[in-house]
């Protein structure tokens, strides 16, 4: 495995293997996810992408046969740790899913929930929570379209925006960590690429990690690439890891050749 | 060994990419070939059709040009595919340039006041010669991805540049004795810097199948630069 960003890390995984019962389906992962940039995760179908993605905020535990060996650092603490509560964890760590899934309540109420979880109370000094919803559609780059209908259902709006308000309802709980999970592969590619354009914006205050299937994505978006593949027991190994760049045009690994070219097996 | 590869409609446009420069390659080795000859024949007629044919070289590199762009918008190439058209791009133009020096030299056929020196002539020749075989070899390093074979051209160049230095010397003579044939003399020295230019392109060819292949971007000349000044 070639040179890794180390520079500032926002969350590092040390020495990581996932299992799902018996079968292993991520081994040995070490990998440090720079602050304030985009890092892409790519790999063919089935290789650990999403499985990783979600062992850095403890998702995974939500399947009952998750396991994990290793240790994932997060502002110096191991958030495996036992004494660490994991949905402290996923408030750091947030996480947009492939299919825009807005609550079936109002615009407004969707970004309040976010801010109320996290025990926003508004008062002397601090915004109130209409501000404070503004500022999160505003940081969603969805305002403009929704300012004159805040009381309108989250469903009624188009799948770009719904997901945009799900990015919105993740930020009030103002997380360190933005995890996408191909948050843009059920939009048209205008929707794709105002959520790309959303994900350059947002890096100013949060670090995103995000999986996709789309190759092109990954190399418009991202800061730094992550390529898994699925060694011979089928379980994701980190090919290769580096400046998305170099990844694109100049990568080391062999197999990261071929698959970056369609030259695949 | 044969597998299905879901980018075998790339690699067949690819491999005609592939032939299309080859085929340049080849237009411009004869014209540049050609256009010396004519020049030490001083045959007009000659001159006059190769400094023509000069627009169907661009016309060819243009078409080659189109199709890597349409490449690139339509297949998305990564890796070692977005080196390859990229190199391609680079290739051509260095291709349609040499073309352009054998224009030029036809273009001194036609001006030329005088028959020239025969010993003058006959180092132009030595000079196209030596130019066009490693014109050749960076092609054929190019099509078969041979890295070593790219990096071993360069050093020829030498060869080159002590012809063109031996013939600007001689040159430089006539005029001082010669006034009348300060003209073609002028001439003869454009055309032989023409030839030592076309060499110094085959070798940024050289530098881009190194790139290709590698994803290494550096400079193969050799380091001879201000010492030449000091001959």
């Amino acid at each position: 495995m070639t040179a890794e960003p180390t520079l500032n890390p926002a969350i590092e995984a040390r020495d990581i293997s996932l299992y799902y019962g018996d079968f292993r389906a991520v081994k040995n992962i070490s990998m440090t996810v720079e602050q304030n940039k985009v890092t892409a995760i790519i790999g063919p179908s089935g290789c650990g992408k999403s499985t990783l993605l979600r062992a850095f905020n403890r998702m995974n535990e939500l399947m009952p046969s998750a396991r994990l060996e290793g240790e994932i650092r997060f502002m110096g603490q191991n958030i495996y740790a036992p004494e660490v509560d994991p949905v402290r964890v996923r408030r750091q760590i947030g996480m947009v899913f492939q299919k825009p899934n807005p609550f079936p309540k109002s615009i407004y109420d969707n970004v309040a929930w976010g801010a109320r979880i996290n025990g926003f109370k508004s008062g002397i000094g601090t915004p109130s929570m209409d501000d404070w919803v503004e500022h999160c559609l505003r940081k969603a780059a969805l305002w403009d379209e929704v300012k004159d209908k805040l009381r309108q259902n989250g469903l009624s709006l188009s799948g770009g925006q719904q997901q945009r308000l799900c990015i919105a309802r993740t930020i009030a709980i103002q997380p360190q960590i933005i995890l996408m999970d191909e948050p843009a592969s059920a939009l048209d590619p205008i929707a794709t690429l105002k959520i790309e354009e959303l994900m350059r914006e947002l890096i100013e205050e949060y670090s995103i990690i995000v999986v996709t299937h789309n190759m092109q994505q990954a190399a418009r978006v991202s800061d730094y690439t992550a390529f898994l593949n699925m060694d011979t027991d089928r379980a994701g190994t980190l090919v290769e890891y580096g400046p998305t760049d170099r990844i694109f045009t100049r990568p080391v690994d062999p197999r990261t050749e071929a698959y970056i070219t369609g030259r695949f097996g | 060994m044969t597998m299905y590869s879901p980018r075998s409609t790339f690699d067949r446009h690819l491999q005609r990419l592939t032939d299309e420069v080859l085929v340049l390659g080849s237009l411009v080795e004869q014209a540049v070939l050609k256009s010396v000859e004519a020049l030490s024949r001083q045959d007009r007629v000659s001159a006059r059709s190769l400094y023509h044919q000069d627009q169907y070289i661009n016309e060819r590199r243009y078409a080659i040009e189109n199709e890597c762009i349409v490449l690139l918008a339509t297949q998305q190439p990564m890796g070692r595919d977005v080196r390859y058209i990229a190199g391609i791009l680079e290739i051509i133009t260095e291709l349609e340039r040499i073309g352009d020096y054998a224009k030029g030299i036809s273009k001194i056929t036609l001006l030329m006041d005088d028959d020239g020196e025969p010993e003058a002539m006959e180092v132009l020749q030595r000079m196209a010669n030596i130019g066009l075989v490693m014109l050749r070899r960076a092609l054929a390093a190019f099509t078969s991805s041979d890295v070593a074979a790219a990096r071993a051209i360069p050093p020829d160049d030498d060869a080159v540049d002590r012809l063109y230095n031996k013939l600007h010397d001689r040159m430089i003579e006539v005029m001082l004795n010669d006034h009348a044939r300060v003209n073609s003399a002028n001439y003869l020295m454009w055309a032989a810097h023409n030839l030592e230019r076309m060499a110094d392109r085959v070798i940024n060819i050289c530098e881009r199948v190194v790139y290709v292949n590698t994803g290494e971007m550096k400079e193969l000349d050799t380091p001879n630069g201000l010492e030449d000044l000091k001959r």
